[in-house]
């Protein structure tokens, strides 16, 4: 099908939109991240589509040199669907933030999820408006003041990760605007996963909530204060010196320190699992917060259930091989009918 | 064979009414499916109660079908019934002002019982004063079904289901009505016990009223002369689901449909949904503005989309809809029309969304409406609606109602091949490649869809500019853009055939109607002229834009008037784009017009009233 055989660089996917995010925003650490992962992804350009909806974070594909659909607020999970539906072969990538995609859009957000479409959804987690300069966001910190909270925020917030899990999404994963490799290695996963894959990415927004996230963003800071899921190992955190584990008891979980050399599993470390039946062990580590826990980054659940746009083709050919390909004549035709005579 | 007299009628128009668990809808259908087997011209109204379970032998939970059959042409289910058919006190309390003086009403006498009499809010039996005013059939129908189904082993209650088809079973055998179809599908549906009873009872009710001297005589409606060819009966909502697949078998393109359940229009989410062999998907979205979204979404990837919605749902895709028109995908939305406003009267129908379909999005945001005019019209509309859709790269509105979704009429059975058949063209050729570069004469934009080699390109809300589509604030190049895409859609106008003045081409008095009131308007301006009134009608199927020859019309006439099941929506339209002086005939009861009620006004115009 591709035309294009040349081999294409992450510059083949760089529009020639000037960029209009303000100078230092975590959004252009994650557009070079997307823009490089891209090529190696096996998919010719023209089947990329990137549809957002509106916000600070909505603006991406205009600056992707791929199909994109800048729709509207909330909105972009149901224009994703229509897309993926009518044509199952196309890498659909939703970028959304926290407040296009939690608030306005919370519900198609959650019935996207639901549905496992095979789609890619990028939420950008600044916890703040920007575009429309500062308001607290869904997941802004109860007290926060802003604009529109000068005494404070009182709304509690909705964390991300405990969102999708509790959507039944078959892959869950968070991730930072700066950790380029990191970064890198959960889009490839996302690509990978034959279902909707969901991914919360920490973004800096120096205008209105700056260093919202500067201790998992932080090289030094980031050792002690989040910790690294990787499937088949132990959740230990901390520098060499200073290690320590993460139990879960009772869905409960703590903190254990390590002493020098101590094996984790025996002190009774959990061993990271992506692939839990139920998400109940991935609901425990989405309430890993700080200051008292790491924050966790990585792929928090990683479950094979068919997805929706797959069955759907599935109906109608499946429909055609019992019933022939449907015949508009006999169609109008069926039932009773009758003649008048000249 | 029966050896009572009969006596040949012209046309009737018979109720039935009961509780909504007595079965009317379905024994309504059979005697239609069986009336335009034997030839006659019919038109129907079903009348369902608002609520779903409302309690059993109340006002509230009465069902109704109203069938107008005739050996003529008619165009509407009847201002009045001739005959009134109620299975219980409360059918016939909530029905019997309607019934034609002097009527026939055939009531179940063994459900007027003390109980039942008092649910319905009688305090005496009505029956004996109502001898008087009508022919009064009193038929033991609850003894007699029982009676025929004694012997077979069936519970109390499947029994009594049984007494529509014994009901229908006699007003066959009054009306000369064959009973085969109905035979046919009662073998389709059950078997063994159940199969047995509905045949028996059905037979039984024949006799009853070949024997009974509650009958004295019988009715032939002799076959009407209609055009010569092959006639199904159709209902406005399946006529609409089928003009879907339709357009996608002319366009050569798959079907996507997205609706969220809503009265009255998710009956046309379920009959498409059946058909999955003609390469359709069908999405019952989480929300309104999902299926909306999901269906511009669909269009964006080369799908024919459509949304099919009612009211309160169609408000609510306004915010996506305008998406749609700046970045000039095609889709089409239908709106099934009911009473509102607000939940209103969900079952009901009304002409209010109107003025919401022409402008309900922020800002100058026009697209093209078109409305049908019969429930075997839903069929053509829907077709063409996708046909200006891809031609023009517009959303389109297709306004249906409550009424047309439910009411039916013989449809002749168009022949497939004759329809007209355009294969979607989708831009392929990189060569000078722009998004919102025009054609010429549509003014539309290519459609280039995800997956065309090197066609990449972003569309969005943000304001585009000219022929690149690249956002653009640009004060000249926003108003060059209002200016192409309201242009674009007037040059539609074009496209369509002039309207045709019925009556005189010229004149005292024009009637201007659109929509689902199209039979009774007719029947009305027919009925006066062959009174020898000097009356017109003109009928709009396009809403927006109007046929380029509705203006010279308008100013032939001394007097126009416009009869709207709303508050004079369209009237306002004409008075502010024509300058005359239009008299609205305005109705918001949540019942289409009463060709009477049109018929008085008419007269009262003509006699210089204002
Ligand atoms: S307001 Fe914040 S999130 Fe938006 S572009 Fe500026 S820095 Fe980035």
């Amino acid at each position: 099908m591709a035309e294009t055989t040349v081999t294409l660089t992450h510059k083949d996917f760089a529009s020639d939109q000037d960029i209009r995010w303000c100078p230092g925003c975590g959004d252009y650490s994650i557009l070079t991240n997307v823009q490089r992962v891209m090529p190696d992804l096996g998919v010719p350009r023209e089947n990329f589509v990137f549809v957002s909806g509106i916000g600070c974070s909505s603006r991406f594909p205009y600056y992707m040199n791929t199909y994109g659909f800048h729709t509207i607020h909330g909105r972009a999970p149901a224009f994703a669907t229509g897309i993926k539906c009518a044509n199952p072969d196309l890498s659909v990538w939703i970028v959304t933030g926290d407040g296009d995609g939690l608030s306005i859009g919370g519900n198609h957000l959650l019935h996207t999820i639901r549905r496992n479409l095979d789609l890619q959804i990028l939420l950008f987690n600044n916890r703040v408006y920007g575009l429309t300069k500062g308001q607290y966001s869904p997941t802004s910190r109860v007290g926060m003041t802003t604009k529109s909270t000068p005494d404070g925020s009182i709304d509690y917030p909705v964390d991300p990760i405990a969102f999708a899990l509790g959507s039944g999404a078959t892959f869950v994963a968070r991730t930072v605007d700066v950790d380029a490799p990191h970064l890198q290695q959960i889009l490839r996963r996302a690509y990978a996963h034959k279902g909707t894959s969901f991914i919360e990415i920490l973004q800096n927004c120096p205008v209105y909530n700056d260093n919202e996230f500067i201790e998992v963003e932080d090289r030094k800071q980031r050792v002690n204060a989040s910790l690294k899921l990787q499937d088949g190992e132990p959740l230990v955190f901390g520098p060499e010196s200073d290690r320590k584990g993460i139990r879960i008891e009772d869905g409960v979980p703590s903190v254990v320190q390590l002493s020098n050399g101590q094996d984790p599993i025996e002190a009774g470390v959990a061993i990271h699992n992506e692939r839990h039946d139920t998400p109940a062990y991935a609901f425990a580590l989405a309430s890993l917060t700080r200051p008292n826990f790491p924050v966790p980054v990585g792929v928090f659940r990683a479950v094979d259930k068919p997805s929706y746009e797959t069955m759907l083709a599935a109906q109608v050919t499946h429909a055609i091989a019992h019933k022939g390909e449907g015949d508009l004549q006999a169609l109008l035709e069926s039932s009773e009918t009758w003649i008048v005579e000249a | 064979m029966s050896e009572k007299p009969t006596e040949e009628i012209q046309h009737v128009a018979i109720r039935f009414t009961g509780d909504s668990g007595d079965g009317m809808q379905l024994t309504g259908m059979k005697f239609t499916e069986s009336t335009a087997l034997a030839g006659n011209d019919l038109s129907t109204l079903p009348d369902f109660p608002a609520e779903i379970r409302a309690p059993a032998g109340t006002l509230a939970g009465v069902s109704g079908f109203q069938i107008h059959f005739s050996s003529e042409k008619i165009r509407t289910p009847a201002d009045y019934p001739d005959v009134l058919v109620s299975f219980n006190p409360a059918a016939l309390k909530a029905n019997i002002g309607d019934l034609r003086p002097g009527g026939m009403v055939i009531v179940n006498v063994d459900a007027f019982t003390r109980k039942a009499l008092a649910r319905a809010g009688y305090e005496a039996d009505p029956l004996p004063e109502l001898r008087d005013r009508y022919r009064l059939v009193e038929v033991p129908l609850t003894r007699l079904n029982r009676e025929a189904l004694k012997d077979l082993n069936l519970s109390a209650r499947d029994t009594d289901r049984c007494k529509n088809f014994f009901a229908l079973g006699m007003m066959f055998w009054l009306y000369h009505r064959g009973m085969e179809s109905t035979e046919r599908w009662l073998a389709s549906k059950f078997k063994g016990d159940v199969l047995e009873a509905n045949l028996r009872v059905l037979k039984a009710g024949y006799a009853f009223g070949e024997t009974t001297e509650l009958f004295p005589v019988s009715y032939i409606v002799p076959k009407a002369k209609i055009e010569p060819g092959h006639y199904r009966n159709i209902t406005g909502n399946t006529a609409l689901a089928w003009g879907i697949i339709g357009a996608a078998v002319q366009l050569r393109q798959p079907v996507f449909l997205a609706a969220y359940p809503i009265t009255p229009a998710s009956d046309i989410l379920h009959e498409v949904s059946r058909y999955r062999h003609f390469g359709v998907k069908t999405f019952q979205a989480e929300d309104e503005i999902a299926a909306m979204c999901a269906a511009i979404g669909a269009s964006f990837a080369g799908a024919l989309a459509v949304c099919t919605t009612s009211g309160p749902g169609f408000v609510l895709k306004q915010e996506a809809l305008g998406l749609a028109v700046i970045a000039e995908l095609p889709v089409v939305v239908v709106d099934v029309q009911r009473a509102g406003p607000s939940t209103g009267m969900p079952t009901k129908t009304e002409q209010g969304d109107l003025l919401l379909a022409l402008s309900g999005r922020n800002s100058d945001c026009p697209v093209p409406v078109l409305a049908a005019a019969t429930p075997g019209d839903c069929f053509y509309t829907v077709i063409e609606a996708f046909q200006l859709a891809v031609k023009y790269m517009t959303p389109v509105v297709v306004l249906s109602d409550s009424y047309l979704a439910s009411s039916s009429e013989p449809w002749l059975i168009p022949d497939v091949s004759q329809l007209r058949q355009e294969a979607v063209e989708f831009r392929t050729d990189p060569e000078g490649f722009q998004p919102f570069e025009r054609n010429p004469d549509s003014l539309a934009r290519p459609w280039a869809i995800p997956g065309t080699p090197n066609l990449e390109h972003r569309i969005g809300g943000l304001s585009k500019q000219e022929v690149t589509g690249n956002v653009d604030y640009d004060p000249q190049n926003n108003q060059r853009m209002n200016d192409l895409r309201h242009e674009k859609i007037e040059r539609i106008a074009a496209d369509l055939p002039p309207l045709e003045v019925m009556g005189p081409d010229q004149g005292d008095l024009l009637l201007v109607g659109w929509g689902g009131t199209h039979g009774a308007i007719t029947s009305a301006a027919e009925d006066a002229r062959s009174d020898g009134l000097p009356v017109s009608n003109i009928h709009l199927r396009h809403l927006n834009p109007f046929p380029s020859n509705l203006g010279e019309i308008l100013v032939r006439f001394d007097k126009v008037l416009i009869p709207e099941l709303n508050r004079g929506q369209l009237a306002q339209l004409i008075r502010a784009r024509f300058l005359v002086d239009a008299k609205s005939l305005s109705k918001l009861e949540g019942q289409p017009f009463r060709v009477a009620e049109i018929r008085a006004r008419i007269d009262s115009l003509l006699a210089g009233e204002n």
